[in-house]
């Protein structure tokens, strides 16, 4: 029993870390501060490190006030809700001391000294530094006070214990201030200092193991997020999402205006670059690009064939694609350059886990608007036009055809991958 | 920076509520292909945003630009429900969403004829009536009190009635009498919805789903009498 709540404690912690993803960025479209390199610019430089930890992206409920908390993060254990950040007295941080905060952010204590869910990604934020963590906190308290009492989350027995989330923390948590390796240039370890702590990108990017825990986060080896339908694909492997071949500005651009040449950023990864990595200066990008290009790459694994089509789902496939897709992604999944992506050759198309693209081609979407790209172009949803098994034809077409070669999909996949896109 | 930005730093600083009659929808002056960005809403919204007058899908062609982009923003931010549309907007920001406002308010496309009603002549007769005159006993002000005598709206926030599906017409009531949609407080519409039974709603989306549309569909340039309550994100503008 007790080895079965706690499993379970810590599938539901971590399915609500990577739950959050169905959260949308606060709708902030300021522009910008600058980085804050000037001394002595505490809160600018807070404000940017916030950007780079997205924390409002999480700490604002749709359509509320920034900062002030009470989005939902649902979980199939219950619900979540984050805290009110804003500089209100009673209600907010106002009352936290710079040691709270840094308890909070480095330890996940709240200030009463409760035990924070790590849905709070403090399993990363644990590698920012105290000067950084006093610069945020210092930015955090500029925020307009907002009197909105934190909602209590509503977490089923036994998740709901600190017991519980104290055995998860013995066997997962170790807090600890990044460290820079002297072996390495200085651009590397600021990129790991960003990609590994405030950046937070194995919340989503790293597996999972059966307890639901990540013993190697920082391998950045591809995650499926619970309840979430999207898969952050691995950042080691050629295959899915490395970018160790990428021209380095290529990096730089797809983090900072969410598209490039060869990739656009979809989903949950448009909500980071919109939210958080398009504000980062082009110093800080460049840096998270040396590190990202320089990950220990996993060694190519083939992607096999599992399934054949029959020959009538291939013809209907194909007519599929032909009515209501080659228009923009061209006969041929040629796409037109700057426009529309192709599809040939595409890894969001080939990689082994088909979430992402039956995922797409449900939802649709546009890639994220950035100063850099301003006015992106849009993908239409097929979930109400197309049933699960014309969305499973087609979307088999495009894995198979222009020398993709990659698996078929089945009309189970694409119902399980729906949700509430109907 | 332009007043929009402003706009849009000073909203999400303070959490004020968008306004969209305090921003100006520029002279047309569109950036050429548009059209290509939002191919993405034409499928479901018909050729050039002309949905048809069955089936639910909204027209959006030459509405007000200011309605439609408060509609934008309050499928992004929550205020309004319908998955597949938010979903699109998620990463979108308040600049583009009014350029995309302006350009489907800018199209000047012809109205189908009506749908026919098949309803009884009373059930018609009491659907015309609270529109054009409300029900004061009950304290309902008259749809076209706010909507325009014609109907068509009134630039810049105020919708028109005519030319929309009745099934959109009656859910869309029906959203707002059971808290699903939600405006701008103070959300005028909502304090309308809350005043009209099941019977009402019917008779009402009957009726006006078999006019056809009057003036070429465009909204009036000005409210011809002050509004009967207090709407938000238009009230600033009928000053
Ligand atoms: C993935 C979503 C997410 C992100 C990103 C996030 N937080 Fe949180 N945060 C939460 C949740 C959920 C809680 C509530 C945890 C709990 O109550 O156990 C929380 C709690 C906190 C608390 C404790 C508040 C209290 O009243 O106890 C602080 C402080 C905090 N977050 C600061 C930050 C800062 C600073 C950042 C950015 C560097 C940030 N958060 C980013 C989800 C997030
Ligand atoms: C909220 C979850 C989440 C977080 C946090 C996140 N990612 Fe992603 N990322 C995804 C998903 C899902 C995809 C796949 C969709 C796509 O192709 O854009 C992805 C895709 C990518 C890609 C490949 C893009 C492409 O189209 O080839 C890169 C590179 C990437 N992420 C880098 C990062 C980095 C660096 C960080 C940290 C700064 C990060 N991600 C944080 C979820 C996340
Ligand atoms: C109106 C033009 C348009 C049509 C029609 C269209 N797409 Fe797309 N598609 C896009 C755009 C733009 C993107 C990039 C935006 C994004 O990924 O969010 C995209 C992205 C994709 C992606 C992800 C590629 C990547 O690099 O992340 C896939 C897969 C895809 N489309 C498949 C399809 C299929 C299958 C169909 C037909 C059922 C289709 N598309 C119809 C415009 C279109
Ligand atoms: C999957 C189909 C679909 C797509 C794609 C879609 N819409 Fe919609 N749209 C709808 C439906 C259905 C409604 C009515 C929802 C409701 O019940 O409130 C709607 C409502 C609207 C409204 C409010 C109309 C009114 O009169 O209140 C606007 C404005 C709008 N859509 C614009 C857009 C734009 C712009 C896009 C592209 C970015 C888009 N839509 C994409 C289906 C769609
Ligand atoms: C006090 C002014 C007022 C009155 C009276 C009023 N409306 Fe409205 N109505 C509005 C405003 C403002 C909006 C736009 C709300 C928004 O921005 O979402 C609106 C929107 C609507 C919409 C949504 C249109 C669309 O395209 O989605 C419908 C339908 C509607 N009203 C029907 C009615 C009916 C029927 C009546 C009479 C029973 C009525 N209204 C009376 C102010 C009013």
């Amino acid at each position: 029993m007790k080895r079965l709540t706690l499993s379970a404690l810590v599938v539901a912690a971590v399915a609500a870390t990577a739950v959050y993803v169905a959260l949308k960025p606060a709708p902030d479209t300021s522009p910008a501060s600058p980085p804050g390199d000037a001394p002595g610019d505490l809160v600018a430089r807070g404000e940017y490190l916030a950007r780079a930890g997205n924390c409002l992206a999480c700490h604002t409920a749709p359509g509320g006030a920034p900062g002030a908390g009470g989005r939902a993060m649902d979980t199939p254990f219950g619900t979540i809700y984050t805290s009110n950040l804003t500089s209100d007295a009673k209600t907010g941080l106002g009352q936290w001391s710079a040691d709270d905060f840094w308890n909070a952010l480095h330890d996940g204590r709240g200030r009463d000294g409760r035990l924070l869910y790590p849905a709070f990604p403090y399993t990363n934020y644990t590698r920012v530094t105290r000067a950084d963590a006093d610069a945020l906190f210092a930015w955090l308290q500029t925020l307009p006070a907002v009197e909105q009492p934190n909602r209590a989350h509503t977490l089923r027995f036994p998740y709901d214990t600190q017991a519980a989330l104290l055995a998860w923390r013995t066997l997962y948590f170790k807090p600890g201030v990044f460290q820079p390796d002297a072996g390495k240039p200085a651009e590397w370890n600021r990129g790991a200092y960003l990609v590994q702590g405030l950046g937070h990108c194995s919340a989503c990017h790293a597996p999972r193991n059966a307890l639901g825990a990540s013993t190697d986060p920082d391998a950045l080896a591809g995650g499926l997020m619970p309840g979430q339908n999207w898969y952050a694909p691995s950042l080691a492997s050629p295959h899915e999402a490395s970018v160790a071949d990428w021209p380095q500005a290529e990096v730089v651009a797809l983090l900072r205006d969410g598209v490039t040449p060869h990739a656009t950023a979809a989903g949950p990864m448009a909500e980071v670059v919109f939210g958080s990595t398009q504000y980062l200066s082009d110093a800080d990008l460049n840096a998270m690009a040396v590190y990202l290009k320089a990950l220990p790459q996993t060694r190519p694994v083939k992607n096999e064939v599992a399934g054949v089509q029959d020959e009538l789902r291939r013809e209907r496939g194909a007519q599929l694609y032909a009515d209501q897709c080659a228009d923009c992604h061209g006969e041929r999944g040629e796409g037109r350059p700057g426009v529309w992506p192709a599809l040939a050759g595409n890894r969001a198309v080939t990689m082994v886990p088909p979430a992402n693209a039956i995922r797409t081609v449900l939802g649709g979407g546009y890639a994220p608007a950035t100063r850099g790209n301003p006015r992106p172009y849009g993908m239409p949803p097929f979930a109400a036009a197309l049933s699960d098994d014309d969305i499973a034809m087609v979307v088999s077409h495009i894995r198979g055809s222009w020398g993709n070669g990659a698996s078929p999909v089945s009309s189970v996949d694409v119902q399980r991958l729906r949700g509430n896109l109907r | 920076m332009n007043r929009l930005s402003i706009a849009s730093t000073a909203r999400a600083l303070f959490g004020l509520l968008a306004l969209s009659a305090t921003t100006t929808f520029a002279a047309p002056g569109e950036h050429p292909d548009i059209d290509l960005r939002v191919k993405a809403c034409t499928g479901c919204h018909g050729a050039e945003g002309r949905a048809a007058a069955d089936g639910y899908y909204p027209r959006i062609a030459g509405k007000p630009a200011g309605y439609l982009y408060n509609q934008l923003v309050n499928f992004r931010d929550g205020r309004r429900q319908y998955p597949l549309m938010s979903g699109l907007l998620q990463t979108l920001t308040d600049d583009y969403l009014q350029e995309i406002a302006r350009h489907f308010s800018a199209l000047d496309l012809p109205y189908p004829p009506p749908v026919r009603s098949t309803q009884k002549a009373s059930v018609l007769a009491h659907g015309e009536r609270l529109v054009r005159e409300g029900d004061p006993a009950r304290d309902l002000p008259a749809c076209a009190s706010c909507h325009g005598s014609a109907l068509t709206g009134v630039a810049p926030a105020l919708p028109g009635l005519l030319g929309l599906p009745h099934d959109y017409l009656a859910a869309q009531l029906a959203g707002w009498k059971s808290g699903i949609r939600h405006a701008h407080a103070p959300d005028c519409m909502a304090e309308v919805a809350r005043k009209l039974n099941a019977e009402d709603i019917q008779s009402v989306a009957h009726w006006l789903s078999s006019q056809p549309v009057s003036q070429g569909g465009k909204p009036a340039a000005v409210l011809e009498k002050p509004l009967p309550i207090r709407c938000g994100g238009v009230t600033e503008a009928a000053r």
